[in-house]
């Protein structure tokens, strides 16, 4: 081959596959423009939602991707109303909202954000990783955030969380982290533990998961002590019931890291009995109670990267799984009064 | 840095040169050349363009996994570093298995384009991944094309450099090489800044990126053969000798990189240590590991000149003082942005002073026909030796807690830094071939 060939092949090479680059970049774009523009695949309205509804993260195609979102209770299916707010992860109660929230640029940023109902900013506070989970306490007083902490995605560290509690006004409430850990009436101090999940009980207690040496644990929160107290092990990302005596959680069925399977169940507090529900995919959601028989959860759409449903399981398994709420996530019940 | 675009060094560059190989700059008789600056020649430079283009393909990627699995794929990232160390032992493998082929074969051309070749085609599965297993294999057999292509490459980097200047051929080669992993991550925050999801815009650019680059090696890199089957047909071919590999001063390099290598835990946890006490720390993490390569960039050839001069043994060794300083700075209680930076300037200049610096070692103590082998073997323990290093901290960090675990480390690695010193005092301010 001589020299002039390999230059001509190598300039038709660059040109071509930078080209296809530059001309998928641009339809991308143009779709990126044309999404956000074109009207939502769902039906939406301006009116606010009030009383009893549930606020999630819109994934349907169009106008209001990735926007906040609620529709009323009793009935999911009705046009929704969008708030011009955009989250990852969202949770809700009468009066506020926590918004967890990827800001892109050259070096990516992650904030978490309290609202009022009408989008108003009231605290905002930066967070060490990708949005995970958050949850408010039922008398909005508290806000709980979990983060994923990762740097380079070659990096051999495996992984870390950060988890943390703030008032609703961003004042500090700690890192659960700093909290003293106590395992099956042991302290314990292992520095490789790692805490995510927490669900509230009232402004004082909560629940979590601990983890530490690939093992985890339910714990019970003090936020006044600064204390966590083992209470079953195996329990991952819990959700405590309306009625605060059982705790819905992602049960390991097998595998383990990128093989890791889990399956929604329900831990009853009093007796200690694990129910495991009939839902033979794999859910990686914190679960939410959409009543003290029904559990609700994320499940990525087949084959539509970026899209969601929120799924419904009884409580007791007693049935099937459903979809719940189609293009959506993050779901969380709210009672309005 | 002057270049030649001869592929073969000249011959006033490739004549004797004194004592302490400081001397190979008995230039031509009118033509004066600043002390200290060598040739480079046009293959390494190219080399480095492929590897260049390479690493911007694979950092773009690796840089947004984890932003993609958690908003694309909507999954938690926990498992990621899980399948880390199986690659890492998978490519440990592929690594001396392609060293060997490419000395056994006489084709280190070929055996390094297989590598970049299955790393590109990698790129292809990627857009069409839509499952986390999917992605898993795509990213297994990028790094298994990481493997092969290694050791191959840095053979051709010798064999068209002079002895005299390998310090520096392999300086300009890792500098180019990590403009690309700098600039990777930049340019896929930058596409995802225009368009909001536009992964599959990263994926596209990383694929053109590694086709670019395969298409470079297999047009402008010549198949640099120890046997010129037509000039000498008849020349008897010299016998491929583990024994060169496995013993006298090769032997001693394996063992102190393998020291040196148990006592480097991976800047990882560097970052970790200095994100949890760190405001700055925490909000430019996704950056920190592009600051190290921008000092790595900025610091290889120089170092690699260095070893050129004083000897590549002993900057490889006394490289990790950097190590050890980063490490420190990591673990003392300084102010946030100044140990931060710090940390990553010396972190990059370790890397600087050893990562060519011991492929350059390496062949300079192995023959011709054992070289890919040799740098393979080196590359190996280093890489097997960090990996044992990151799992034993881990435990170490279970037990003593963050700066107590450092300070341990720092402790054992001045130690080690003093005794592999010694045990490669035969060679430690070599810089020629002890091997005839």
């Amino acid at each position: 081959m001589t020299a002039r060939l390999k230059w001509t092949l190598l300039i038709v090479i660059s040109v071509v596959a930078l080209g296809a680059t530059a001309l998928i970049g641009f339809f991308a774009w143009q779709a990126a423009q044309a999404r956000n523009t074109s009207p939502s695949a769902v039906d939406t309205t301006a009116a606010p939602v009030t009383g009893d509804r549930i606020v999630f993260r819109n994934t349907a195609t169009g106008e209001g991707y990735g926007h906040i979102a609620s529709v009323p209770l009793d009935n999911p299916g009705a046009p929704r109303s969008l708030m011009d707010v955009t989250c990852d992860r969202v949770a809700a109660t009468n009066d506020e909202l926590a918004c967890l929230r990827t800001v892109r640029g050259i070096a990516p940023s992650f904030v978490a954000l309290v609202l009022d109902p009408s989008g108003t900013e009231k605290a905002s506070w930066p967070l060490a990783g990708i949005p995970s989970r958050t949850r408010i306490s039922a008398d909005g007083t508290l806000v709980a955030t979990t983060s994923f902490v990762t740097g380079h995605s070659y990096a051999t560290i495996g992984f870390s969380t950060e988890t943390v509690i703030r008032g609703a006004d961003g004042s500090d409430h700690g890192n659960l982290e700093d909290f003293t850990l106590t395992i099956d009436g042991a302290p314990f101090t292992a520095v490789d533990r790692n805490f995510w999940g927490i669900t509230f009980a009232d402004d004082t207690t909560f629940y979590a998961t601990a983890s530490s040496g690939g093992r985890m644990w339910l714990v019970r929160g003090d936020i006044t002590t600064r204390t966590l107290t083992s209470v079953a092990e195996g329990v991952e990302c819990p959700s405590l019931s309306p009625e605060g005596t059982r705790i819905a959680f992602k049960h390991t069925v097998s595998g383990s890291g990128p093989t890791v399977h889990w399956q929604p169940a329900v831990l009853d507090l009093t007796t200690g009995d694990v129910t495991l529900l009939p839902e033979t995919r794999n859910v990686d959601d914190q679960i939410e109670w959409l009543d003290d028989s029904t559990i609700l959860y994320g499940m990525p759409r087949d084959g539509v990267p970026g899209d969601t449903d929120v799924w419904s399981l009884a409580a007791d398994g007693s049935a099937a799984p459903q979809v719940f709420l189609e293009h959506a996530w993050s779901p969380s019940v709210v009672r309005g009064s | 840095m002057y270049i030649s675009f001869n592929n073969k060094p000249s011959p006033d560059e490739a004549a004797e040169p004194g004592d302490n190989g400081s001397a190979d700059l008995a230039a031509e008789p009118g033509v004066k050349r600043p002390r200290g600056l060598r040739t480079v020649s046009s293959t390494v430079i190219t080399l480095g363009i492929v590897s260049m283009l390479t690493d911007i393909s694979s950092e773009s990627v690796s840089a947004i996994l984890p932003l993609y699995i958690t908003g694309v794929l909507g999954l938690s990232t926990i498992a990621f570093g899980v399948i880390d160390g199986l690659y890492q032992g998978v490519s440990a493998f592929v690594r001396i298995a392609a060293g060997y082929a490419s000395d056994r074969s006489d084709q280190p051309k070929w055996i390094a384009f297989i590598g970049y070749g299955l790393s590109a085609i990698a790129r292809v599965g990627l857009l069409f991944a839509t499952g986390f297993g999917a992605l898993t294999a795509v990213i297994t057999a990028d790094r298994i094309g990481k493997g092969i292509r290694t050791a191959p490459r840095d053979s051709l980097i010798t064999a068209t450099s002079s002895p005299d200047s390998l310090g520096a051929s392999f300086g300009v080669h890792r500098t180019l090489d990590n403009i690309g992993a700098a600039i990777g991550p930049l340019l896929a925050f930058f596409i995802l800044l225009l368009i909001p999801d536009g992964y599959e815009t990263i994926f596209a650019a990383s694929l053109a990126f590694a086709i670019i680059g395969v298409a470079i090696l297999g047009f402008f890199v010549p198949n640099t053969r120890r046997v010129d089957a037509a000039a000498a047909p008849k020349a008897p071919r010299k016998k491929f000798a583990w024994g060169i590999v496995l013993r006298g001063p090769m032997r001693r390099v394996l063992a102190g990189a393998g020291i040196l290598g148990l006592l480097t835990i991976g800047d990882g946890f560097v970052y970790l240590v200095l994100q949890s006490r760190s405001d700055f720390a925490a909000q430019w993490f996704p950056l920190l590991y592009v600051g190290t390569n921008v000092v790595f960039l900025a610091c290889a050839i120089p170092m690699g000149r260095l070893a050129d001069r004083v000897g590549r043994a002993r900057v490889f060794v006394f490289g990790h003082v950097g190590l050890l300083a980063a490490y420190v700075v990591a673990a003392l209680p300084l102010a946030d942005i100044a140990s931060t930076l710090l940390c990553l300037v010396f972190l990059g200049a370790f890397y600087a002073a050893t990562d060519g610096v011991l492929a350059a070692l390496a062949a300079q103590l192995t023959t011709p026909e054992t070289r890919g082998t040799g740098i393979a073997a080196a590359q190996t323990v280093v890489a097997v030796s960090r990996l044992v290093a990151a799992s034993g901290f881990g435990l170490l960090w279970f037990t003593l807690g963050r700066e107590q675990s450092m300070y341990v480390v720092a402790g054992l690695l001045v130690v080690a830094v003093i005794a592999v010193a010694i045990l490669f005092r035969p060679f430690l301010s070599s810089t020629r071939s002890l091997i005839t």
